[in-house]
């Protein structure tokens, strides 16, 4: 079955796990702006980092014929630093005008602390201004239903922001209904020993229906499993949920979703929207790449 | 919706993998009783007791009720508390 997993970090992954990935039946990905395992030292870090987003990765993804979005922000570790988080903030708009950037993301709460709430909010306030979509990063662990408590706090600040355009990630059984019943989408995240397993997804599944919901392997450089969407398709199957079903879970919701992005589009069709956005920053650091890539599924 | 499995199906699919997860438990405590010292009065040694207790309930939420266990108290007012700007 053709899926796509949209949340996984490929920068962590070597380029055999795009061609697993691909001969699993993967044909597009989404990949959120992440914590690299150690705190950078400056905005410049990101501003590479980015481009790495928006121009290698994809090209990397496109060698095996899946389509690579993508999602820019401050992460939130390392939110932590204000005065950093704020300059990479400013890095952020100049990016969300390249082909398969969908948003703002993957911003959100880690240890819960107040450095990482107002830099969750001054960004919730740029994606609110440009019109952009929003995935947000969950705590892991016991910090978990604290701070998605306090995401849903802050995103009921915005009134004008569409709530079908926001999704909410790493949900678990104490936090999906909060995040559904909001009007948000939920994400789960199929992650060994920290998040969820495919049976709890699965059961998940049972529980609250379809709509609105998606499920990853969100992949990186800790332990992790890539193909962990596989998996969640063949546990839909062994409870014996129909095709139709399981489609819709792992390629139709996607596609839904980042629909809603005027940088999405499936092969041969053209950008769905015309959203204004600001002009680019001028800097004397490089530009980001010129993503030409035909793409192809 | 729902589970489209009978229960005894269920039963019969995921028997040997609780056996096994049961064991572990057991395993896990019995290594902590054997250890140096006592754990007794840690709060997380507590908090594994009354998941085990959940585990016993009725019902079907207990993944979420044992999640809750694990979770740090949430406090509504924690925005007065972090003194954020307020937005309107």
């Amino acid at each position: 079955m053709q899926y796509i997993d949209p949340h996984i970090h490929m920068v962590s992954r070597v380029t055999d796990d795009y061609e697993t990935l691909a001969r699993m039946g993967c044909v597009g990905m989404s990949e959120p702006a992440f914590w690299a395992g150690f705190d950078r030292s400056s905005a410049d870090s990101f501003r590479d980092y980015f481009r790495q987003l928006t121009d290698f990765e994809p090209r990397r993804a496109e060698s095996f014929g899946i389509q690579h979005f993508t999602w820019i922000c401050i992460n939130a570790k390392e939110a932590e630093n204000v005065r950093l988080a704020r300059d990479v903030i400013g890095l952020i708009p100049e990016f969300l005008q390249l082909p398969g950037v969908l948003g703002i993301g993957e911003i959100g709460l880690n240890k819960n602390t107040r450095n990482e709430s107002i830099i969750f909010f001054e960004q919730v306030e740029l994606a609110e201004r440009l019109s952009e979509q929003i995935l947000i990063h969950t705590p892991h662990l016991h910090d978990k239903y604290k701070g998605t408590r306090m995401i849903l706090d802050m995103l009921a600040d915005f009134p004008r922001l569409a709530r079908r355009r926001v999704l909410v990630d790493h949900v678990e059984e104490h936090t999906i209904r909060g995040v559904l019943e909001a009007g948000y989408w939920a994400g789960m995240t199929l992650y060994p020993v920290s998040k969820c397993t495919p049976q709890r997804a699965v059961d998940m599944v049972e529980m609250y229906g379809p709509e609105r919901l998606l499920v990853n392997s969100a992949g990186d450089w800790g332990p992790s499993k890539p193909t962990a969407v596989p998996d969640f398709i063949v546990a839909m199957r062994r409870r014996g949920h129909p095709e139709s079903l399981i489609k819709r879970i792992v390629y139709d919701n996607p596609v839904e979703f980042f629909r809603q992005s005027r940088n999405f589009k499936l092969p041969g069709e053209k950008v769905a929207t015309t959203a204004t956005v600001p002009a680019p920053t001028p800097a004397a650091a490089p530009s980001p790449g010129k993503a030409t890539r035909a793409l192809t599924i | 919706m729902s589970n489209p499995l009978e229960a005894s199906e269920v039963l019969y699919r995921e028997f040997p993998e609780i056996r096994a997860w049961l064991l572990q438990i057991g395993a896990a405590l019995d290594r902590m009783e054997r250890g140096i010292g006592s754990v007794a009065d840690d709060p997380r040694r507590q908090s594994i007791d009354e998941a085990l207790r959940l585990l016993l309930a009725s019902g079907a939420d207990r993944a979420e009720q044992i999640q809750l266990l694990f979770s740090l108290r949430y406090d509504p007012n924690w925005k007065q508390e972090f003194a954020l700007p307020a937005r309107h």
